[in-house]
């Protein structure tokens, strides 16, 4: 099993407001980052919050966004967030 | 539609309270509950216990404290599980209450 994405890639968070418990939270739905580092695949815990055994295990990746693309208000150009994402929530951009 | 416990930007969030603050006995034992559950018996994991905390309706979740949110989730995975029921909790809690 290979990720799919690569340090560097553009990537967008998929917006998704499922009924079930899920991970990616909604100021981060939308917006488009770069893959900072791939930091291995893991059991879904969206699968294990219900009790399952969270396999086949999915890519997580540290992902970059400039706040100045999530806030409304107006941080320092040069503030940066970093968040860790699972790859069913990416898609390329 | 964001969830009660989805925060990040919400405007009305209000500072976060940084003070240190004594936890009271019933509080250790929920957090010491958990940890039994979870690490010693595996009857459920940490996954679950945040899930049945955000399941928690909106407006119990806005007015509970930290660990009262903990107890609730906890009951909610005990009974799911078919552990112990809901009488069965609210039966030993009220014989508890007797002076």
């Amino acid at each position: 099993m290979e990720p799919q994405f690569q340090p560097g890639d553009r990537v967008r968070i998929r917006v998704n407001y499922p009924a079930r418990h899920f991970r990616t939270p909604g100021y981060i739905q939308g917006k488009i980052g770069h893959v900072v580092g791939v930091h291995g695949a893991f059991r879904n815990p969206e699968a294990l919050a219900y009790g399952g055994d969270g396999l086949p295990k999915q890519f997580l990746y540290l992902v970059r966004f400039p706040q100045s693309h999530i806030w409304n208000t107006t941080p320092a150009a040069s503030d940066t967030l970093y968040i860790d994402i699972y790859e069913p929530w990416l898609e390329s951009a | 539609m964001r969830h009660v416990h989805d925060r990040g930007g919400w405007p009305d969030a209000g500072p976060v309270d940084r003070a240190e603050h004594d936890y009271a006995i019933w509080e250790k034992r929920t957090d010491a509950m958990m940890r039994i559950f979870t690490r010693d018996q595996h009857l459920f994991r940490v996954d679950e216990l945040r899930r049945a905390i955000e399941s928690i309706p909106p407006r119990d979740y806005e007015t509970m404290t930290y660990y009262e949110r903990w107890i609730t989730a906890i009951e909610t995975l005990l009974i799911e599980k078919g552990l112990l029921t809901r009488a069965e909790i609210d039966q030993q809690v009220a014989a508890m209450a007797q002076p």
